[in-house]
């Protein structure tokens, strides 16, 4: 078993760092490269590359929650494995965990190794503010990824996903198809993930405001707590309260596996669902057609490999390439893509497994 | 175990259990809750597919509420279930174990469950940790194995074993399989507890060790036992919840500990021990998943389950307190 799951791991290393190859390769202006083509130029790409050059020798601090869910896990391999692809980079996580008073020991202890520069994505922006802020103060520059510290005084660069644009994206997308196959009045469900979180609260308000412009409204929502267990029970009793629905839109692609596992048993496909985040198993799932999701909107982890670039600039006092600034950018805000049957292929080598 | 032996005591409740009130209360409660459902989902509630849904909903749990039922009457307490059942989940979905295909992974989730419960009574009853301080340890660290063991990511059941998944898709006479399961759990527990002298010894060892001792019953390996019996249960929870879910996952079985709990509790099981009844327990259990359904149906939202739950174990527990006082 133990030999079994290193197989796995090592196929699934690969193919983490197969994904955060392609993005170098994107960043480096090539043009498209084909999945498969990928892994194999992404080593040259680097090189090419002007600011994929080694310089300055950095060391990048890095500390992360705990992976609960695959999306988290993604976060903490690309990381890795963009790390890896510098030879002038010194990769320095500390241990995960979900607990705040652990990670701000951990950001304390990386802040007294006198990191170069540190990536942080907090359990919790409002907690890990302080820590933060004292990093900043010592002359380390912070690179926020994601859930964002409410002082701007404690990072440096902001980069993370927009949740309020996934729920537009999800909200054209829906809003469109049924606008298309003339449905008036659709029954138009929403499977949340933990609904106290104002991460969902943006992408619910999103996906309103997007439906609105449609006339469309959503007809239930209901919190399914991101485990793929609690999406199978919140379905199948949503797939009892309404005997016609036209759209689903799912919060998340973990959960997702339960909310589909549910819709199967219940033997329902009147309707077609939208996913959200963009995991590897549901653009199968897209590609395959054997469903009823038709397609998600991404919240994609490839921000983390993102982020270790961004930090290596930041350190090497570089700015992006692509723009005329001498620096890095403040913030940058990821956009929620929607991924349907007609383009997954160029996005399934980034989907991360769950 | 003649009847005349001090576990006398711990007897009265089991022969007075016959035709007793407790139920009367749970199943009034049901009622209330069907009729709640009539009126505000009058389209949706009544329904076959609805009924089946909420019996499908409540099997995984129910099968859990069993073993978790026999470990509270023997003075005991499991919070392992959910970890253990996920860890089963785990084990038995990792690509290693999928390879021998879907009779394996079943004897895999069972057996892993069945091996964790009995550790919790080896510790329990020969190195004599509290139950709860026993169990509480089985509980992190089973998750934590869980976690390790599929690198906290989502491990789907292969196409190739998706003989299990039809435990769930599969339908006789309208029921899915999985019902069936529950079902046959709950009715062989039923008579281990009621028609054999494990289960005897079981109300005894709960109402008084000391005595159930003296009565020659070997204490320490039945508390074992029970454990083993707990954990038997979430292996076969975790082989139903990989057919509902189609996967096996650390995430599985979040705070079941605590809606078994709080089922066992509600269907009139003392939690000091020697007192119980699956009939009970499974009732309890039935409340929690109608309210859920009611709450979904009415398109409520799940801060107001907790809450609804939250107050039913308090009026519960109140009403048999109640009970038991005028009853002395």
């Amino acid at each position: 078993m133990t030999q079994n799951t290193g197989r796995r791991g090592f196929i699934l290393g690969g193919a983490v760092i197969g994904a955060g190859a392609l993005v170098s390769a994107c960043t480096s202006n090539e043009p498209a490269v084909q999945p498969s083509a990928a892994a194999a130029a992404a080593t040259t790409a680097a090189a090419a590359g002007g600011n994929d050059q080694p310089g300055t020798q950095v060391t990048i601090g890095f500390s992360a929650p705990a992976a609960d869910h695959g999306w988290i896990a993604a976060i903490a391999k690309n990381a890795e494995a963009a790390a890896k692809q510098y030879s002038d980079v010194v990769f320095k996580p500390v241990e995960p965990t979900n607990d705040i008073n652990q990670q701000i020991s951990a950001v304390e202890s990386l802040i007294q190794a006198k990191v170069d520069v540190l990536v942080l994505l907090p359990n919790d922006g409002q907690q890990l503010n302080q820590v933060a802020r004292q990093a900043m103060d010592a002359g380390i520059p912070v690179v926020n990824l994601d859930r964002v510290f409410p002082d701007k005084l404690s990072y440096r660069t902001w980069i993370g996903g927009d949740n309020y644009g996934m729920g537009v994206a999800a909200g054209h997308y829906i809003g469109k198809t049924l606008k298309e196959k003339g449905v008036s009045d659709p029954v138009i469900v929403e499977i949340q993930g933990i609904a106290t979180l104002p991460l969902t609260q943006d992408r619910s308000k999103g996906f309103e405001d997007a439906l609105k412009s449609y006339g469309f409204k959503v007809t239930a929502k209901q919190a399914a707590q991101f485990t793929v267990q609690s999406g199978t029970e919140v379905t199948a009793n949503l797939l009892q309260a309404h005997k016609k629905i036209d759209a689903i839109w799912n919060h998340d692609d973990d959960q997702g596996i339960g909310v589909l596992a549910a819709i199967k048993e219940a033997n329902r496909s009147e309707f077609f669902m939208v996913g959200g985040a963009g995991s590897a198993n549901a653009m199968r799932e897209i590609q395959s057609g054997g469903s009823v999701l038709a397609a998600t909107v991404t919240y994609s982890p490839t921000m983390a490999s993102s982020a270790i670039k961004l930090a290596r600039l930041i350190a090497q006092d570089k700015g992006m390439s692509d723009l005329t600034e001498n620096q890095v950018p403040q913030s940058i805000t990821l956009a929620s893509e929607t991924i349907t049957k007609d383009n997954v292929a160029t996005y399934l080598p980034l989907g991360f497994e769950s | 175990m003649t009847e005349a032996t001090p576990t006398r005591v711990a007897r009265r409740p089991f022969l007075g259990r016959i035709g007793e009130v407790p139920h009367v209360g749970l199943v009034a409660a049901l009622v209330l809750l069907a009729i709640v459902g009539l009126v505000t989902r009058p389209e949706n509630f009544a329904t076959s597919s609805n009924l089946v849904s909420i019996l499908a909903l409540a099997s995984t749990i129910g099968v859990i509420t069993v073993g978790m039922t026999f470990v509270i009457i023997g003075g005991g307490i499991d919070l392992s279930v959910g970890a253990v059942m996920a860890m089963s989940s785990v084990w038995a979905t990792t690509l290693a174990t999928q390879s021998y295909g879907p009779a394996v992974m079943i004897v895999c989730a069972v057996l892993v469950g069945t091996g964790a419960g009995l550790v919790n009574g080896f510790l329990i009853s020969y190195g004599r940790m509290v139950p709860f301080i026993a169990t509480l340890a089985m509980l992190v660290a089973a998750r934590g194995l869980a976690q390790r063991m599929s690198n906290q990511r989502t491990q789907l059941v292969q196409q190739a074993n998706s003989a299990i998944v039809e435990l769930s898709t599969t339908r006789v006479l309208g029921l899915p399989l999985l019902v069936y399961v529950f079902a046959l759990v709950v009715v062989l527990g039923w008579i281990l507890l009621n028609r054999t002298t494990f289960g005897r010894r079981t109300y005894a060892v709960g109402g008084n060790p000391e005595a159930a001792r003296l009565a020659g019953i070997d204490v320490r390996r039945h508390t074992m036992l029970l454990y083993g019996l707990s954990g038997l249960c979430c292996g076969i929870a975790a082989v139903l919840i990989m057919a509902r879910t189609t996967t096996g996952s650390s995430t599985h079985g979040d705070l079941y500990e605590l809606d078994a709990i709080a089922a066992v509790i509600i269907g009139g099981t003392l939690l000091t021990g020697g007192r119980g009844t699956i009939i009970g327990s499974i009732l309890g259990l039935l409340i929690f998943t109608v309210i859920t359904n009611l709450f979904i149906l009415n398109g409520l939202n799940t801060s107001d389950q907790l809450i609804a739950k939250g107050l039913i174990i308090v009026v519960a527990v109140l009403m048999q307190r109640r009970g038991a006082l005028t009853a002395t």
